[in-house]
């Protein structure tokens, strides 16, 4: 089995849609030819031609809108936003009509069609190159929301997505990008969206994090097993809809929770997990829900690694968790 | 490439130049039977608004010939991405009042189940015409990429997105335009240069001469045309549809005509239009003007008019009581058509709804238990 960084999966992902379905159309800026920025999309145009494979206008409105336009009529678009942090102007077509499509016309019109965009920091890309905007696009009904931390679950969730019938933002961490490698099988195979993956068994503490803060996690979490403190880490794969039962069967396993992201804290999407917890299983808390995040500051570029949660920041609160 | 020159083909009196106009008698008094539906759909609508009993209504009235003349020019396999103030399209190519009554309504039989407000239709046969929504110009670029996939078929279909003179400011405006004309795709853009965006006026839309140059800059051809003119807006469609049918890409069309009413019927006009821009374009009703064109080919007299009006308002008469007396939608419909499949999350959020309503007993809906 080949033997693949988290890039290379996705691009094997593409590769192997396309060549199973000729609706399936991959465009973006700088896609084509140069493959992307980050060469996700390396090489398609050459074994495509560039009428399945291709450049576009330098307006994410307009490849946004127009992949609606393309699912609407029958094609399977994956359309790149070249990073999460440009994705705004096309709020409006992800928010208001994509994920409404099929809701406001009583299922006469769907949107079947995934939009791929490099998220989150560790790069020192600063304000522009580097956020985490998953809770703006969580709190959309209609929207589906995923994020791979692994070479293996990037192919997989990246072809489910594809043969989603609803739109998926598919929210790759650039961090990973070429920092994690593993056994990516060849052809086709799907991970079910909606579902976790467990990271790392554990009875002290339960740990939940996704993409770039998966390793992290994982990290502290060795850290905490040598002073004695067990973590379950729980990957969560798809955000949006979530399996909100595999969370609340996760916590419960401990009684103590912390969870991980690198986006702000303020409404941020370790809000929403503590919440459904609190709600459906106080009483199996043992400590205060703990959240690990970015700061509510704008993303810096110097001092990335001091904003980014950390193997020690994460340990820091396993241990104040599991001593409470 | 551009054409500054307003076209026409109707003049003011009635009198057209063309000897061959493309149209049968038949099909001449069709368009003018879809103007005077579209009159009484709104008369309708407007009389329920104000009695209380649908909540919003979109008026048509002045720019009917622009809609007719448009919907005239097409075939059903072509896709439309319409505007709020375009069901005359609808009508014309074979959507019922009924239809579209259970959509003002809001009921059960409303293809969208009541989700949205009235006169955002959405319609799949005979005609694609697609699901309505709120913001403006978002559409527009939808409709490049619906077009986009035709060109990538091999079909000979074309979209037409219809948008205002308000909707040439927004994003999608641009990035529809600049997609369409880089990827020569098969699409018309139709801008219906009302003059008012709600209450503001062209000139505080656009600095630019108009809206037809504007193709220019794009790349694409651009056709002014008199919006109040029925046969003058369909053979401007025509000859964009066939360029985009041909493979030839794009055309911006601005058809110029005027909001004879408000924006909607919780819009005061008054407010803001100069009483004198009113009396000049009442003088230039599309609809009086293609009567006078069809009388000079002995095809309308008063009668004519009373008779297609009377048959229009009977039958939409009956559609908005069927419609009033069809039953609301299903609790359950908050909650199907998020997704495909009912989410986990949704079915216990809809089980929670039906509890709530059958402990109030308003559960009629489903019948006892949460039928998801």
């Amino acid at each position: 089995m080949p033997n693949l960084t988290l890039i290379q999966a996705v691009n094997d992902g593409l590769r192997t849609a396309m060549r199973a379905d000729k609706n399936v159309l991959v465009f973006g800026e700088d896609v084509g030819p140069k493959g992307g920025v980050f060469l996700a999309t390396e090489g398609l145009t050459k074994e495509f031609g560039e009428e399945r494979c291709f450049d576009t206008p330098l307006s994410e409105d307009g490849i946004v809108g127009a992949a609606i336009g393309m699912a609407l009529n029958g094609m399977k678009p994956v359309a790149e936003i070249q990073f999460q942090d440009f994705i705004f102007p096309a709020f409006d077509q992800i928010v208001s009509e994509a994920a409404k499509f099929r809701y406001r016309s009583g299922g006469q019109y769907t949107c079947p069609m995934v939009i791929r965009t490099p998220y989150g920091g560790g790069i020192r890309g600063g304000l522009y190159h580097s956020q985490s905007g998953e809770a703006y696009f969580c709190h959309t009904p209609g929207l589906k929301v995923v994020i791979p931390s692994t070479p293996y679950d990037a192919k997989g969730l990246l072809l489910s997505s594809i043969n989603d019938p609803d739109p998926v933002l598919f929210l790759e961490p650039k961090a990973l990008y070429r920092s994690v490698k593993g056994e990516v099988p060849e052809g086709k195979y799907t991970v079910d969206l909606s579902t976790l993956r467990t990271v790392r068994e554990g009875r002290n503490v339960t740990v939940f994090c996704y993409g770039a803060m998966v390793p992290v996690c994982q990290k502290a979490a060795d850290k905490a097993a040598e002073k004695g403190v067990e973590c379950l880490v729980v990957d969560l794969r798809t955000l949006l809809p979530l399996d909100e039962e595999g969370v609340l069967e996760a916590a419960k396993q401990t009684g103590r929770v912390v969870v991980v992201h690198e986006a702000p804290r303020f409404c941020g999407y370790g809000g929403e997990i503590s919440a459904l917890i609190a709600e459906n299983c106080i009483e199996y808390m043992e400590a205060p829900i703990v959240r690990v995040t970015g700061f509510d500051t704008p993303f810096p570029n110097t001092l990335e690694h001091h904003y980014l949660p950390d193997e020690r920041r994460v340990l820091d609160a396993i241990e104040r968790v599991a001593s409470w | 490439m551009t054409s500054a020159e307003l076209r026409t083909v109707i003049e003011p009196d009635g009198h057209v130049k063309v000897r061959d106009l493309g149209l049968t008698d038949a099909e001449l008094l069709h368009c003018y039977r879809t103007m005077l539906r579209v009159r009484a759909f709104d008369d309708t609508c407007l009389k329920l608004q104000r009695s209380g009993r649908i909540g919003f209504s979109i008026p048509n009235k002045g720019v009917e010939a622009t809609q007719v003349g448009a919907a005239s020019a097409l075939k059903k396999s072509d896709w439309i991405f319409p505007s709020y103030r375009d069901f005359g399209m609808a009508l014309h190519l074979g959507i019922s009042p009924l239809e579209m009554m259970h959509n003002m309504f809001g009921d059960a039989a409303d293809g969208a189940k009541g989700r949205q407000m009235p006169v955002h239709f959405s319609f799949t046969e005979p005609v694609k015409f697609v699901s309505i929504s709120s913001p403006i110009g978002t559409h527009i670029v939808q409709a490049v990429g619906a077009a986009h996939a035709m060109k990538l078929r091999g079909e000979k279909t074309i979209a037409l997105a219809s948008f205002g003179d308000g909707g040439t400011s927004s994003l999608g405006f641009h990035s529809g335009l600049n997609f369409a004309a880089v990827w020569k795709s098969p699409v018309v853009f139709l801008c219906q240069n009302n003059q008012w965006a709600i209450s503001c006026p062209v000139e505080k839309q656009t600095a630019s001469d108009g809206f037809a140059i504007k193709a220019q800059a794009y790349g694409m051809p651009g056709i002014l045309v008199d919006g109040n003119d029925l046969l003058a807006v369909r053979a401007a469609v025509l000859e964009a549809a066939e360029r985009a049918r041909k493979g030839k890409g794009p055309t911006l069309i601005e058809a110029k005509t005027f909001r004879m009413g408000g924006h909607s019927t919780s819009d005061d006009p008054t407010r803001y239009v100069p009483k004198e821009m009113v009396a000049e374009w009442e003088r230039k009703d599309p609809v009086a003007r293609f009567e006078r064109f069809l009388g000079k080919r002995k095809l309308w007299t008063e009668k004519t008019r009373e008779q297609y009006y009377s048959e229009a308002m009977a039958e939409i008469d009956v559609a908005a009581k069927e419609a009033a007396a069809t039953p609301k939608p299903a609790l359950e419909t908050i909650f199907t058509d998020v997704y495909a499949t009912l989410p986990a999350h949704l079915r216990k959020q809809g089980q929670q709804a039906f509890d709530v309503a059958a402990r109030h007993g308003e559960a009629e809906a489903g019948g006892g238990a949460f039928p998801l």
